[in-house]
């Protein structure tokens, strides 16, 4: 794939350079890589929101250790935040960088696999002491021995040269070295056009209490700025055009998944009129929902940080029964935890929602990277018949949709929903459009408000287990509603009156019956893009695949292969129409970050011979890897 | 201050719960369902003094709620005719944190037992009673674990002889009082099964308490462990075994101290603290020697002396086992507290605005 186009670009040359050439390029993937201490990650992010106010599209890729700070100069310690960035409307942060900031021999030495030859790297030169070289393995200095022939490389001093910019600053030399994330920004933005003063606002924001450091940091990203105006070493800069095109009309934002996701349980409980609930126990990647529900007290939204994951789920579920949009948030080990009191959110039929946001497991597993191997445990991961509806988003910006139809089914079937994210959509962030809020789905909800059911001498009840013939939903009668006090339970229960039943018919009923009711929820029909019609090989994927996979059917397409995609939102039930779906192809074939778990369910359900392409890495698939693998099965 | 067994309740903890219409009667807090305990349970008398209890509140019974886990004190919802939840395994007090924190205007009561409330939910309990939510607990403990037949519990005694320890039971038990002034809770009490004006009357200063209230019952299971507390209960024993602690009296207990050698009616025994040691100890009351009897005060700030108190208890013997609130303290309420940072962010942000929300600092607009 060639992204990067070269024209001369006479009408848009920054004012600031006039001598010095710019090329305009399609698209660019940079990666910024350091020490985990090394602001690596605010680096990206600012990055990230300098280029959506200029308007390209994007997708970025943080990857950082579980460590807060692992072991300085080490490989493990390496922190790395990649962007791709465009004129067009892209879906992935990009398989392979075209920059590196290497700001250590770690950073080089942790990413210089990922590069493609020509590739430009931006060392730190200061950092590549004898010593630092010697931890990470390098025998000779990689910036001499010609190892890196390859490459376009850009010594740069920039410990030394933030440290001069700073010397006025009247910061001690180790807090004036610190700002050198923000020289490396600054010169980073130079080369690439951004905008500079959402930079220089938010860091005088960030520091408001210390206003010595928002100047060093202010003046450490301007004397990168400058650097690279003047240095000889820095002759080229570049543009990438804001992707006008790419875009529907409308008001713009740069989202991340975990904040979509926020921002989408909030919404529902506005929609559903209803106060929003949240019990958690901070796991990692799953705590930012926990933070960002928390700064929103003023819609009403409560926020619980409970002793343990089982005490964030029972909280939720108590406040659930009170009449709350309920919601728990964690990753898959604390699913674990929860999973007794999920099952007696299914006996009970409450609404409730909880959020997984997936990473690498078994066990501990990788706290800090991605993964999709909690499907089958949110499928089944709990004793007995306990069937529960799962939505999985499929990008960053689709979290807040996503969660909106969660809040939809478990509201609307008094049920427990799992809602599956993952790290990479949770971290991952990409220009979303602002939806105005007459857009979003009403979701309100009718409390039982009297009793349902006439007994056969004429008294009226209320039957707490009486159902809604259409949904099966059971009605939700919260406390503080006279004459419908009742008892529930996780023991089984009569159909109708609710009390405790331990009759063989109708526990048999009973388990039938929460089955039915789940596989009766209306999903949309899954919707297949085959623009030629005529296709024989079907990829089908679920959740965070959907960048990956989209962006390797586009090349093959652009190639002039033919094949069918198709992306799954509805895990269970799954669409009404995706046995026929399936049947249409020759070919089936399912990538998962996992060892098979959907093509698992898919070939149980549907007969069909479904082939997995799996991968387990902790990192998202790449576009060029899918690509291929698609191709062999259109030749195959 | 808060109020004492002694003095009238206001149930001020209970303000925000709307008011029943009419005066109600024990029978309207029985529900239809047929009670299910063994003959002879000391959860019988339990139910029927809460019942009992209940209009004394005069809440709407529909803003009240039973939340209870699993054992068979944990059955107790099914039989109240308020809302009720019967859930699982040592979850009740998280589960009841959930609604008391979203619901102000409830009256939620948490029904658990010994293995419910200190094996399995241990965790839930400690950090319900340090959060101060505003619940109610009723630790129902019969020093066995019933509902799986007869295994010891995390109160029985050392050397318990079960289906599960045919040769002794080998941890050393919880004291739940001990536990819970431990964990900071604001409200500590205890009482018997069978002495149901007792148990009323504890009943009445927990349902008066603002906050957390840990009110362990002390109940007979007559078929895995009977006669648990026959000590207790038993007249000429009870003289040795029970403290009856109010608020404001001094500790005495025993034989009364009669006027015929000289004594003042009072128990002729008496808890006072070792000067060496600062420690308590029982002593024979002299009738010169009744200065130094602690006088019992439950809204002490500090916990040292009703920790103290519930230390005195023997383990094998119940000898010396305080009965009574042993700790009545105010102390801000988690949910009032979570309330108020609501109100609070309204005052400082205004009411959040959905559209502004989503639209945040740093926008772009794409014209078609």
């Amino acid at each position: 794939m060639t992204s990067q186009v070269s024209s001369p670009a006479d009408q848009q040359r920054s004012p600031g350079s006039p001598a010095k050439e710019v090329r305009r390029l399609e698209r660019v993937i940079i990666r910024f890589a350091g020490d985990s201490g090394d602001g690596m990650q605010l680096t990206g992010d600012r990055f990230t929101s300098e280029t959506a106010s200029f308007g390209n599209d994007l997708s970025t890729l943080p990857n950082f250790p579980a460590e807060i700070r692992a072991p300085a100069g080490t490989l493990p310690g390496v922190s790395s935040f990649q962007l791709h960035f465009a004129d067009h409307d892209i879906l992935t942060p990009g398989d392979a960088p075209d920059v590196l900031v290497a700001m250590n021999p770690a950073a080089l030495k942790a990413n210089i696999g990922d590069l493609p030859r020509g590739a430009e790297i931006i060392v730190n030169t200061d950092e590549f002491t004898k010593r630092a070289m010697a931890k990470v393995g390098y025998a000779a200095s990689p910036l001499e021995d010609g190892s890196l022939e390859a490459y376009r490389v850009h010594p740069v001093p920039l410990t030394t040269l933030t440290i001069e910019a700073l010397k006025d600053s009247g910061l001690a030399r180790r807090d004036a070295e610190r700002a050198k994330n923000m020289f490396a920004l600054g010169l980073l933005s130079w080369m690439y056009h951004r905008p500079t003063e959402g930079t220089e606002s938010f860091l005088r924001r960030k520091f408001a209490k210390k206003p010595q450091v928002a100047e060093a940091n202010v003046t450490a990203f301007r004397a990168g700025w400058n650097f690279g105006e003047t240095t000889e070493d820095f002759a080229v800069s570049y543009e990438v055009a804001p992707a006008s095109a790419a875009f529907p009309p409308g008001t713009y934002r740069n989202i991340s998944g975990n904040l979509a996701l926020s921002y989408g349980l909030i919404a529902a409980s506005q929609q559903a009129d209803l106060p929003l609930y949240l019990g958690s126990y901070p796991i990692t990647p799953a705590s930012d929902i926990l933070h960002e529900l928390s700064r929103h007290k003023n819609f009403g939204v409560r926020t619980f940080q409970a002793e343990d994951e089982i005490a964030g789920i029972g909280a939720a579920l108590g406040a659930a029964f009170g009449g709350a949009l309920a919601v728990t948030t964690t990753s898959g080990p604390g699913v674990a935890l929860k999973s007794e009191t999920i099952g007696l959110a299914v006996s009970l039929e409450l609404p409730l929602l909880i959020v997984d946001i997936q990473r690498g497991g078994p066990s501990t597993g990788l706290p800090t990277k991605t993964e999709q191997a909690d499907l089958l445990q949110a499928m089944y991961g709990r004793n007995g018949e306990a069937p529960v509806p799962i939505v999985a988003p499929a990008t960053p910006g689709d979290c807040f949709t996503a969660a909106l139809d969660a809040a939809r089914i478990a509201l609307t079937y008094r049920t427990p929903v799992f809602l599956l994210s993952d790290g990479y959509l949770a971290n991952g962030s990409e220009p979303w459009r602002i939806p105005e809020p007459d857009e979003l789905p009403d979701l309100r909800v009718q409390f039982a408000a009297g009793p349902n059911h006439t007994t056969e001498d004429g008294t009226e009840v209320f039957w707490p287990y009486k159902r809604d013939p259409q949904t099966l939903a059971r009605p939700w009668a919260v406390p503080g509603t006279p004459g419908l006090e009742h008892r529930i339970g996780g023991i089984e229960k009569q159909d109708g009156t609710g009390n405790i039943s331990y009759d063989p018919a109708n526990h048999d009923f009973m388990v039938r019956t929460r089955q039915a009711k789940v596989d009766g929820i209306e999903v949309p029909d899954a919707v297949v893009d085959d623009p030629t019609g005529d296709a024989r090989v079907l990829v089908l994927g679920w959740g965070s695949t959907y960048g990956p996979i989209t962006a390797a059917v586009r090349r093959l397409r652009a190639a002039g292969e033919k094949v069918a995609q198709t992306h799954l939102r509805h895990i269970n039930p799954f669409p009404g129409n995706l046995g026929e779906v399936l049947k249409r192809y020759d070919k089936v074939i399912v990538p998962e970050m996992n060892l098979g778990q959907l093509a698992t369910l898919l070939r149980a359900k549907y007969l069909v011979d479904a082939q997995s392409f799996t991968q387990v890495r902790g990192l998202p698939f790449k576009a060029e890897q899918l690509a291929t693998v698609l191709k062999e099965a259109i030749d195959g | 201050m808060a109020e004492t067994t002694t003095e009238a309740p206001t149930f001020e903890a209970l303000s925000l719960v709307p008011k029943a219409d009419g005066k109600q009667t024990m029978k309207d807090f029985k529900s239809d369902q047929e009670v299910r305990w063994c003959p002879g349970c000391g959860d019988y008398a339990v139910l029927a003094a809460v019942q009992g209890f209940m209009p004394e509140l005069g809440l709407a019974k529909e803003n009240i709620v039973f939340v209870s886990g699993i054992g068979c004190s944990s059955r107790f919802p099914y039989y109240m005719n308020t809302y009720g939840m019967h859930s699982i395994h040592g979850r009740a007090p998280a589960i009841a944190t959930g609604l008391a924190s979203s619901r102000p205007d409830l009256s939620v009561w948490v029904v658990t037992g010994d293995g419910d409330a200190l094996s399995i939910g241990g965790n839930h309990l400690i950090h319900a009673l340090r959060r101060n939510v505003n619940l109610k607990i009723l630790l129902f403990n019969n020093r066995i674990y019933g509902l799986t037949k007869g295994q010891y519990s995390p109160t029985s005694e050392v050397g318990k002889i079960t289906k599960s320890t045919p040769m002794g039971s080998l941890d050393a038990p919880f004291n739940p009082v001990s536990l819970a002034i431990g964990a900071e809770a604001s409200f500590v009490a205890r009482t018997v099964d069978s002495d149901r004006k007792h148990l009323t009357s504890v009943l009445r200063a927990a349902a008066d308490h603002p906050g957390t209230a840990l009110v362990e019952i002390y109940q007979n299971c007559n078929i895995f462990n009977d006669g648990a507390f026959e000590a207790l209960k038993d007249k000429e024993q009870a003289l040795e075994a029970v403290i009856r602690l109010e608020h404001g009296q001094p500790i005495r207990f025993g034989a009364p101290f009669g006027a015929e050698r000289g004594g003042d009616g009072l128990g002729s025994k008496g808890v006072v603290r070792d000067q060496a040691t600062g420690d308590l100890k029982v002593i024979d009351v002299t009738v010169e020697g009744t200065d130094g009897v602690l006088v019992h005060d439950a809204h002490a700030a500090s916990p040292t002396t009703a920790f103290a108190l519930s230390r005195l208890a023997d383990a094998d013997t119940l000898h010396h086992t305080p009965i009574g609130v042993l700790r009545d303290v105010r102390r801000p309420v988690y949910d009032s507290l979570m309330a108020e940072q609501l109100e609070k962010a309204v005052v400082q942000n205004g009411k959040g605005d959905l559209g502004a929300l989503l639209s945040g600092n740093d926008t772009w607009t794409v014209v078609g």
